[in-house]
């Protein structure tokens, strides 16, 4: 499968994500610059981390205006699969392809921790080889991760099944102190109303290899390449010991 | 002409940096300090004369990139 990703002046998450899916799942990745305008014909559009723009302004707010994010909205809009990753996830917040902001977390702390998130639907393209409700323990490193979306937004989250990730505690249940940022409902990621563009804060290319003390994030890049092989779901059994 | 713009969080979005820094007074003796909300202030020289067709260029700005219409409010004063 061909993955691309972006690299915008301040980012810094890049090298681990084409570590991860060019050397440990042995897909065809490449950068994109954030100058070009013509990205060819990708599976799949991996929006970093970083800081991009100095996160001058709002964090995402001048990388949105990218030339090649012209590019990443005309690649969404067939229906193809965008996945943004903490800065990633603002930017894709800020251009208008995912519902809501990331605000400055509550703590006013630049967080940086291996957290629990859990696994809210296997009804995406991001999280279909999980099982149900699939603990991940995976770093987040953030100043702005605090999940803010309107009321009628958050309802309408719920309602489509758009909330894929959530902060919980080591039990897996949601409650107030396992979110490290104060996000709404403790709302980690999200995929947009079509299901083909995802943002989350986590960084599951940080936890992709044993070495890293987690590989629970394996499941993100599992459930994406299984989706692009159009496998509809794997048994538990297989996934037990998988990751 | 000259463009004074105020960008506020809107009243549902929390603002720690606004509650600390309001803590902050308290701790320093201000007793009669209440909300405190932290913006952005800037200041946009524009090569125009025509007040009209800055302030539409100006909303412009304001509503694309200068605030996120998500989370903040924004208002701006022209100045000749």
């Amino acid at each position: 499968m061909k993955f691309g990703i972006i690299q915008f002046p301040g980012s810094n998450c890049d090298l681990d994500k084409l570590w991860v899916l060019q050397d440990v799942f042995k897909q065809e990745a490449r950068y994109l610059w954030h100058k070009d305008t013509d990205i060819g014909d990708l599976d799949c559009i991996v929006v970093p981390g970083g800081f991009s723009y100095g996160d001058y302004l709002r964090t995402g707010a001048i990388a949105r205006f990218s030339p090649v994010m012209k590019a990443v909205a005309d690649h969404a809009a067939k229906g193809k699969l965008v996945i943004g990753i903490c800065n990633g996830f603002q930017i894709l917040c800020e251009a208008g392809l995912l519902p809501g902001a990331l605000l400055r977390n509550r703590s006013l702390q630049f967080r940086c921790e291996h957290v629990y998130v859990r696994i809210e639907t296997q009804k995406s393209p991001f999280t279909c080889a999980a099982r149900t409700h699939e603990i991940m323990r995976i770093p987040v490193a953030h100043g702005e991760g605090c999940y803010f979306a309107d009321p009628s937004t958050i309802a309408e989250l719920k309602k489509n099944d758009q909330i894929l990730f959530r902060y919980v505690d080591a039990s897996g249940k949601v409650v107030d102190t396992a979110s490290p940022n104060g996000s709404i409902e403790n709302i980690a990621g999200v995929c947009n109303k079509a299901r083909n563009v995802c943002g989350m804060m986590p960084h599951p290319e940080r936890a992709s290899e044993e070495v890293l003390g987690s590989a629970d994030g394996r499941v993100v890049w599992e459930s994406i390449l299984n989706h692009l092989r159009g496998v509809e779901s794997v048994p538990e059994s297989v996934l037990a010991g998988g990751h | 002409m000259k463009a004074k713009i105020y960008v506020t969080p809107k009243k549902a979005v929390l603002d720690p940096q606004g509650k600390a820094v309001a803590n902050a007074l308290h701790s320093l003796g201000y007793a009669a300090v209440g909300d405190v909300h932290i913006g952005k202030y800037m200041e946009i020289e524009l090569k125009t004369t025509d007040p009209a067709a800055a302030r539409k260029q100006l909303e412009e700005m304001c509503h694309r990139i200068l605030s996120n219409p998500v989370i903040e409010d924004y208002r701006f004063e022209l100045e000749s």
